[in-house]
């Protein structure tokens, strides 16, 4: 079936082209075709798992060439193991799921077929990025995910903030792509090759020069920082919730955030060499981690709170990557895609009933009306919190034990996720008791209308919610006596995770987990005395105002890059290029008009001029020969 | 015989076109299309064969002045087609238009592509050069004769300009000439002449035979007629030029600079690499705050030009199969983005980008044909603009000098900035409300349709399978 591969991004492809040719002609009938070649992906990425994990060794399955040239050779070929087919089943699942729901959800938007033309476009790109046998086809994907991502944030285009918002995510992405495109350089003209396995190959027979990998590790970095919304390029994720409730799932969970960690993960035989480089990532992963969870403590946007807590969720995942625990990332990459999207189509859902009102504040008193939801939102909210045995528990308490045995400052950080971690439950409580509990405290117009979604919109959530309440069972832990199915079947790729072979006692393993769980409780608890009866004419102060402003960060850079590039670039405009530059040409032009004015041969025009100049120029040439002759 | 039908037909449909009272169109197009047949004929042939077709006719005997023309190189025969495929295209968009003159339009346009394709086609210093002035005269006329208010003036600045390097060459050319042990205008005596010349000679003869190409390009300093002319000429003589004749200077860079004068370019090669870096940043961001879509484009195509400068002069194999992929795609690109201008002030009348906006809702097709080739200019992957610039980076990278990270680094920003003013185009262009709403913006007719459609069918077609393009190169 591996051989088949192409088969996955093939399906999508072909449904874009579908929907997106007969997005006038087919109605509502294009989201269908949509979902189901989502759908026809899932069943063939299955089969494909179920290959692998029966016989986890890498394949390679050439396409075609793609670059063809003496000095270059990169063949567009796909890359069959265990990392990309769990990705696989992450994308297309995930993404069936999200592409039902939208059926129910945008069925009144007059640009339904697009819409579905694009998710399709999505998927198809995201599934490149995690196919790719080499850096260059795993680039087109990541940029065609940045482009898809330009499109459905901007999807509503009439609104020129929204399409503000699309500019402002591929821009950040692009400046987090310079950075990878010159880690590629880097590796491209050191090793000549781009392949990940011929590349691990080479790196590990070749001398090892730490500077140079170092500096392809932070390259390869940068571009992550863009794509996974960690610091300091993450203001773009928060500003994409202007698109439509269900892109926000599939750019959160299922997709494009995911990217920089698989890229990552992808590079593992790069990053595990340089010390400093993980080092870096720990320290920026732990960073986004905390700023984020205080952003999301203050938000009063249903989804700004969930994207803020996506950019902290990622910061957690990047902190196991700086360790080297890469399992541990991907665990939480998909207990994370689980959790995360039943979240956000639950929140789809919340606005959907309340008319479109994205303020919790002018929320409350839900659960009554919509009990799926309410239920669905629930589950989603105690995984993430990381009370087991809900999936978010397994996945971030294996992160947090990573970091814990790190050697040098493994016991601060571990300490500095846990304060993380207690924002984390406690911002999800806060958002789960002032949606849900409480009265209404939206318009009366707005009460009667509250309603539970159609069953299109539920059953994804249902499904979510089973998924986030058991996803963790993949990798219980030895100590809880399990086997982590995952571990084993990603060790055929990253080999054995860089702790392993120092593990804790059972008792200490036993104790941390005891207090993540703890730690957990307490953040709802802190919620639940605050929230439980919510009244909205409290104005933040002090330092919650300044994270409810998010720290000023986008004002920060649009003081310093992109007030002084306007400066710069008006400047040039007026004083370089019309003063400066032309000005001096001009005044030479004035000076030969002037001159030949007065020698009256430009009287004809233009025509006048060049034969002037024609004759200049035979003589000209007499005089050289002439010149030369003489010599 | 093939290689000067590719010239005569030309100038034949521009003789006609001008004789016709009413439907000059028509020779112009024919013309235009027998030659895209002729080229892809002797392309293909190129291609099968990988022999040379070459022609030589004793002209004047006693200057050692030869008839020579010849396809030798994927670069030459990437020219060619680009230029045959530019207009037919702009005829078939021009279609309905109404235009004053149209006689002498056509019958202009016509003998412009004459002379582009004899400077593709050149083998000899003479040939080359006459056929350099050749296409210029009809494109001053043209530009001079229709567009904006501004335009004798601007197209006195161009033509002083490009007419102060074209001379700077003449004198370069025969110097090189008088050099040559056989008295020969033929391009393997110009290498030989120009190769035994001194370092300390070739390095003051450099500037007399880049500046005209440097101009031409053009190259930042030398560029600031380029966004007046690109503004004030009327649109489809804009596409002559920033497709075609913007490419005659790389081109000109590659065979009659590089190959004649290494000494001179090894020793000029930092100086020139940083001039054409700074063009990057400084066009790109002088594209940011231009409210004129057509300065803008203009602006952006310096930029694009500067990456090429950059990775000609990095003297590297990679990096030069590169740029002459982007030369082709590159054509093709800014082709369709003055489309896209010719169509909107066709509906707007305007060119100023603030009285733009809301053309999404009214008019998908154009929308889709606006964002797509907008995406090839700022290179996404999949696009026609992606690999060129992937292997030029990577050449420009692998380059020798000592500053090849910083030169790589810099220039990549280029690319966050392109993204910057090309998307910022197409929010003004197309996205939210409509600033007038008394206007209807109709949707592409079937002809705009059809070229847009070709257009965008080539730049997903080169950039899903670039291989055409890299065996053509290799």
């Amino acid at each position: 079936m591996a051989k088949m591969i192409w088969l996955v991004p093939l399906f999508p492809l072909i449904g874009f082209l579908i929907t997106g040719l007969g997005r006038n002609k087919l109605g509502k009938t294009s989201g269908w075709i949509a979902s189901l070649a989502i759908l026809a992906s899932f069943v063939v990425s299955l089969l494909v798992f179920f290959e692998v994990k029966g016989n986890p060794v890498t394949q390679i399955v050439p396409i075609s060439d793609f670059i063809h040239v003496a000095t270059m050779k990169i063949p567009f070929a796909f890359q069959v193991d265990a990392l990309s087919s769990i990705f696989l089943l992450v994308i297309t699942g995930i993404g069936f799921l999200i592409h039902i729901y939208s059926i129910s959800y945008m069925s009144h938007d007059e640009g339904f077929g697009k819409f579905f033309a694009y998710l399709n476009l999505f998927i198809f790109s995201m599934l490149l990025l995690v196919l790719g046998s080499n850096y260059l086809i795993l680039f087109i994907g990541w940029e065609g995910v940045g482009l898809c991502s330009y499109l459905l944030i901007g999807f509503w285009y009439k609104n020129i903030d929204y399409t503000n918002a699309a500019k402002k995510a591929f821009i950040m992405n692009r400046i987090g792509d310079l950075g990878f495109l010159v880690g590629i350089f880097l590796v491209f003209s050191k090793y000549g090759t781009l392949e990940f396995v011929a590349l691990q190959n080479l790196m590990a027979t070749t001398p090892f020069d730490a500077t140079y990998t170092t500096a392809i590790a932070l390259c390869f970095f940068i571009g992550a920082t863009g794509k996974s919304a960690q610091i300091p390029l993450f203001t773009w994720l928060p500003d994409a919730m202007a698109g439509p409730t269900p892109v926000s799932a599939l750019i959160h969970a299922a997709t494009m955030v995911t990217a920089g960690i698989y890229m990552i993960t992808r590079s593992h035989f790069i990053f595990s060499t340089v010390p400093y480089a993980q080092h870096v990532i720990l320290i920026i992963g732990l960073a986004t981690a905390l700023v984020a969870a205080t952003i999301a403590t203050q938000q009063n946007d249903i989804k700004k709170v969930l994207a803020y807590s996506t950019v902290s969720q990622l910061g957690f995942m990047f902190m196991a990557l700086g360790v080297g625990a890469y399992t541990a990332a991907i665990f939480h990459v998909i207990t994370h895609a689980f959790f995360k999207a039943l979240l956000f189509l639950g929140s789809g859902s919340v606005i959907h009933a309340c008319g479109g009102e994205q303020d919790i504040r002018k929320m409350g008193g839900l659960s009554k009306h919509m009990k799926i939801t309410y239920i669905t939102f629930f589950v989603g909210c105690i995984a993430i919190a990381g009370i087991p045995p809900l999936s978010g528990f397994f996945s971030k308490d294996e992160i947090m034990l990573h970091v814990f045995m790190h050697p040098a400052y493994g016991k601060i950080f571990w300490s500095l996720g846990m304060f993380a971690a207690f924002m984390t439950a406690y911002y999800m409580f806060r958002l789960l008791f002032v949606t849900f509990w409480g009265e209404f405290r939206g318009s009366q117009h707005q009460k009667e209308h509250l309603h539970e979604s159609p069953s299109l919109m539920t059953t994804p959530l249902i499904v979510l919610a089973l998924l986030s309440a058991i996803g963790g069972f993949i990798g219980i832990p030895h100590v809880l006596g399990g086997t982590h199915e995952l571990n084993h079947l990603l060790e055929s790729v990253i080999g054995v995770a860089a702790h392993e072979g120092a593990e804790l006692s059972a008792t200490n393993e036993m104790m941390m987990m005891g207090v993540a769980v703890l730690v957990a409780i307490l953040g709802i608890l802190w919620a639940y005395v605050g929230f439980k009866k919510y009244n909205a004419s409290k104005n933040a102060t002090g330092l919650a105002k300044f994270f409810e402003e998010k720290w000023h960060i986008d004002e920060a850079y649009d003081a310093a890059i992109v007030k002084p590039l306007y400066k710069k670039a008006f400047f040039y405009e007026k004083y370089v290029e019309k003063m400066g530059i032309d000005g001096l040409v001009n005044g030479v032009g004035k000076l030969i008009q002037d001159g030949s004015n007065r020698l009256r041969i430009l009287q004809s025009g233009l025509v006048g001029f060049y034969m002037f100049l024609m004759v200049l120029g035979i003589a000209l040439l007499f005089i050289i020969q002439l010149w030369y002759n003489k010599n | 015989m093939l290689l000067i039908i590719l010239i005569l037909v030309p100038i034949f449909g521009g003789l006609v076109s001008f004789l016709s009272k009413n439907n000059s169109q028509l020779p112009a197009l024919g013309a235009s299309l027998f030659t895209l047949a002729a080229t892809l004929f002797s392309a293909f042939t190129y291609y099968n064969g990988h022999t040379p077709i070459a022609i030589d006719l004793t002209w004047i005997p006693s200057l050692g002045a030869n008839f020579s023309l010849n396809i030798n190189s994927g670069l030459q025969v990437l020219m060619l087609a680009l230029t045959a495929i530019v207009f037919p295209l702009v005829y078939l968009f021009l279609n309905n238009k109404e235009l004053e003159n149209k006689s002498t339009f056509y019958g202009l346009m016509s003998l412009a592509q004459a002379g582009l394709m004899g400077v593709f086609l050149a083998n000899d210093a003479l040939v080359f050069y006459i056929f350099w002035e050749l296409a210029l005269i009809p494109v001053y006329f043209l530009s001079s004769m229709f567009g904006g208010e501004n335009r004798i003036k601007v197209t006195f600045k161009f033509f002083v300009y490009t007419f102060v390097g074209s001379l700077l060459l003449l004198v370069a050319f025969l110097i090189i000439y008088n050099h040559t042990s056989n008295h020969s205008f033929a391009w393997t005596s110009f290498v030989e002449s120009g190769k035994s010349m001194s370092g300390s000679m070739q390095n003051w003869m450099f500037w007399l035979v880049f500046l005209a190409f440097a101009i031409k390009m053009p190259m930042f300093p030398f560029h600031t007629w380029q966004p007046d002319a690109y503004e004030q000429s009327s649109t489809p003589v804009t596409i002559v030029l920033s497709a075609i004749m913007v490419k005659m200077g790389l081109f000109a860079v590659i065979k009659w600079l590089l190959p004649i004068l290494p000494l001179g370019v090894l020793h000029w090669t930092n100086l020139v690499t940083i001039l054409s870096i700074i063009g990057i940043i400084y066009a790109s961001c002088l594209a940011i705050v231009q409210t004129n879509i057509k300065r803008l484009i203009a602006y952006s195509s310096i930029a694009h030009i500067g990456l090429m400068i950059a990775t000609l002069f990095a003297q590297n194999q990679l990096g030069t199969q590169g740029v002459a992929i982007q030369m082709f795609n590159h054509g093709i690109n800014i082709m369709g983005l003055w489309l896209i201008v010719l169509a909107i002030e066709k509906r707007l009348g305007t060119q100023n980008l603030n009285e733009m906006g809301g053309i999404a809702k009214l008019a998908p097709k154009f929308t889709i044909a606006l964002v797509l080739i907008s995406l090839a200019n700022i290179a996404l992957p999949l696009t026609n603009g992606f690999i060129g610039e992937f292997m030029m980076f990577n050449g420009l990278f692998q380059s020798t000098s000592p500053y090849h990270i910083a030169f790589t680094v810099v220039a990549g920003l280029g690319v966050i900035l392109a993204a910057v003013y090309t998307l910022g185009m197409i929010q003004k262009v197309a996205f939210g409300e409509l600033k007038n709403s008394q206007v209807v913006f109709a949707d592409l007719s079937i002809n705009e349709w059809i070229v847009l459609i070709i257009i965008m069918g080539i730049i997903l077609w080169l950039g899903f399978y670039p291989n055409v393009l890299m065996s053509l190169v290799s």
